[in-house]
């Protein structure tokens, strides 16, 4: 067990260095640079040069574009990162650290109280519709579950504002706070996130939904089932005391699975709602070319993604003891 | 889940026998797994007479039905799956038949001053209302509403069924033509995928060692890569590279393509991985196939149900995949009709309040597309493999 997270562990590593230099790499040849992309109106206008530029390019360690200046700059940002410096964001002028951890919240936030909301909604329909196999409730959950899935989320998120802030007027459309309020008030703020997070809701319950229904099915067929029912047990007993249970067995696994997205933010959605969530910061600073912002948000997904591999692999084996290593 | 595995394989790996050879009986008969060769009574299936009297012969009481058939007939006794085909066939009629029936053409401006002022929106301000009208009619029929005529370059009076938008192109014309754009990308990047995935998956399986070592870290490497942000970065490379701007589309479906392997790879592995135990694989041994024979004529065939249901399923979600492209304009170029794009138009507060016809049916035929693609899907997965069906 042991050997297998250290051997785990270490090829993880691997795959993150080299996902890092494959990055950077793209992000430096990309061809106008965060400093070309800033200073371009005034070196039109004319009130800085071509060597101002340089120059602070130099100071940005932008300058040198041969792969070994390049390399150069990549040994640079490990060496730092290595020792927790991740840089400057040159948007910001803040360390990508203090950046990163100032808006991640609220996206944790938003994705947290979805994940919770779409759980309880989606695992007692997912076995009702199991229980109920073609059946009224089964057949609708199934197409709902199927829309959820297919919508694309930029155009669940445009339909909602269209229906519940233009036409009805209930909920704000963008943002975290209206304009008229002073400090931070919470009744607004929720009020604000309630369209972001019907989203998140609306587009990923299928998904859960449908794993709850095909695991209870399955769980359904066993014979431990047929003797629970042979005993005489009350259906009810059945599903909530020995279905269920073991229904929730690879649904824990596919929680571990999703700390990556929890803590990720979604660029797409953020962009639309205007929340200065992670997504949104890293969707701006890959447009402005950031480097330091985006490496770091960036190894950070990457890092957290194979955390969560890891862990649900980790605890599949703790939670099903029957799921022995091969390797 | 490896029993039924099990079963799934040797449907399949009889399935090809069977097509062979007709379905005689004998042979059937002979193929020993008695799963396969589904023998239907025959008073069951009204197209054959029952006999009268009770044959001697076992073959004249039971009507051989081949699997492809047993697969069709469950596919289309599920609704869904044929709800999900009208669909797509709705959808591939509308965007490839549909144009040659529409006046306008994809990247044709209305300049007709046919509308006036369209919408006014009034706000108060100072104590005094002002009346802005949003068109601008000496410019051209942009944002014309729907069921008004224009005059295409032709010098005909046409019809702007859904009307025009901002740039004055016929949304109507544009759906037809954006949804055959969504459908070929996502036919040509689900078709290459696979097809690398295939090899890849093939050789890993197949090959085993080193191989397969190699060929999972990358896939492993792949996993790691956060998608969107590498389109997104890539998406600024070959902008700033001075490529053309109507390529860069098939550039960034070839990133995504190359992202995009490692499922199908990982499909195609495990099933070889357990299908080269099996006993023809010994027979092919013994009979001194070479590995590429082995692998693509008698390996992968066996996985092809595995991999119609993963490629059907695919093709929804890359077709999402390519809208939200182009909905960050990181698609086709403006000229060129792309759904993601219509849809990015509700990003100006004013379209998503005023133009509802500017962005909503464009996500509508997107959803439609990809519906249709998942009902086809699951439709064929439970209908290639009975067992497994939930």
């Amino acid at each position: 067990m042991v050997k297998y997270i250290i051997k785990r562990v270490i090829y993880s590593i691997l795959i993150l260095l080299l996902v890092s230099v494959l990055l950077y790499l793209i992000m430096r040849l990309i061809p106008s640079d965060y400093i070309d992309q800033s200073f371009r109106s005034q070196l039109n206008q004319g009130s800085i040069t071509e060597e101002d530029i340089y120059r602070l390019k130099a100071l940005y360690g932008l300058a040198d574009n041969s792969f070994a200046g390049i390399m150069k700059g990549y040994w640079k940002w490990f060496t730092g990162a290595l020792s927790g410096d991740l840089g400057m964001s040159f948007k910001y002028q803040q360390p990508v650290g203090t950046v990163i951890a100032d808006h991640m919240w609220i996206s944790f936030g938003i994705a947290m109280t979805a994940f919770v909301f779409q759980f309880i909604i989606a695992i007692p329909l997912g076995i009702k519709a199991a229980t109920r196999q073609y059946g009224a409730v089964d057949y609708s959950t199934s197409v709902l579950a199927m829309i959820g899935i297919s919508l694309p989320s930029f155009f669940l998120a445009y339909l909602l504002m269209y229906v519940f802030s233009v036409n009805l007027g209930w909920l704000p459309l963008q943002g975290t706070a209206s304009g008229d309020t002073m400090g931070f008030d919470l009744g607004d703020f929720l009020l604000h996130m309630i369209l972001p997070m019907a989203t998140i809701i609306i587009g990923s319950i299928g998904g859960l939904m449908r794993h709850t229904r095909t695991n209870t099915l399955e769980v359904l067929n066993q014979d431990y089932v047929r003797t629970a029912r042979a005993k005489g047990l009350s259906e009810r007993k059945v599903i909530y005391k020995h279905v269920f249970r073991n229904t929730m067995v690879p649904i824990v696994t596919m929680t571990a699975g999703i700390i990556p997205s929890l803590f990720g933010g979604m660029m797409i959605l953020e962009d639309v709602f205007a929340i200065d969530g992670i997504g949104r910061i890293a969707y701006q600073a890959l447009q402005i070319g950031d480097i330091p912002l985006v490496m770091g948000y960036n190894m950070f997904i990457a890092i957290l993604s194979v955390l969560g591999t890891l862990l649900s692999d980790l605890t599949y084996m703790l939670v099903d003891p029957r799921i022995k290593i091969s390797k | 889940m490896e029993e039924n595995k099990n079963d799934i394989l040797n449907n399949a790996a009889a399935t090809e026998e069977v097509m062979a050879t007709d379905a005689d009986f004998a042979v059937q008969a002979n193929a020993g797994e008695a799963s396969v060769a589904v023998a239907v009574p025959a008073d069951e299936t009204k197209a054959e007479k029952k006999p009268e009297t009770k044959s001697e012969f076992i073959s004249d009481n039971v009507r051989i039905v081949s699997p492809m058939k047993l697969v069709l007939k469950r596919f289309f006794r599920s609704r869904l799956s044929v709800i999900g085909l009208v669909m797509f066939l709705a959808v591939v009629i509308f965007s490839f038949i549909g144009p040659a029936f529409v006046s306008w053409e994809e990247d044709e401006v209305d300049y007709s001053q046919a509308q006036l002022i369209l919408y006014e929106f009034q706000y108060y301000e100072d104590g005094d209302y002002y009346t802005v009208s949003i068109n601008r009619p000496d410019d051209l029929n942009s944002h014309a509403p729907a069921f008004t005529y224009g005059i295409n370059k032709n010098g005909e009076k046409a019809l702007h069924l859904l009307g025009t938008d901002k740039t004055g192109y016929d949304i109507w014309v544009r759906l037809m033509y954006g949804g055959r754009l969504s459908l070929m990308l996502s036919f040509l990047v689900v078709l290459v995928y696979t097809l690398i995935g295939i090899i890849m998956g093939g050789l890993a399986g197949y090959f085993g060692g080193w191989v397969d070592m190699v060929i999972m870290r990358i896939i492993d490497i792949l996993n790691c890569l956060p998608s969107l942000p590498i389109m997104l970065i890539l998406g600024a490379f070959f902008d700033g590279s001075g490529l053309d701007e109507g390529m860069r589309v098939y550039f960034m479906m070839g990133v995504l393509t190359l992202m995009s392997w490692s499922g199908t790879a990982r499909l195609v592995r495990g099933q070889i991985l357990f299908l080269r135990e099996q006993e023809y694989m010994i027979a092919t041994d013994a009979l001194g196939f070479s590995p590429a024979r082995k692998i693509f004529k008698h390996l992968v065939p066996n996985v092809m149900p595995q991999l119609i249901v993963s490629m059907t399923l695919g093709l929804g979600g890359t077709i999402l995949t390519e809208a939200s492209l182009s909905f960050l304009n990181l698609g086709a170029p403006p000229t060129v009709a792309s759904l993601g794009r219509m849809v990015n138009a509700a990003k100006e507060p004013l379209i998503l309040s005023n133009y509802v016809l500017d962005w909503l049916p464009a996500g509508i035929i997107i959803i439609i597309a990809v519906v249709a693609f998942n009902f086809i899907g699951d439709g064929l997965r439970d209908a290639l493999d009975p067992k497994m069906k939930r």
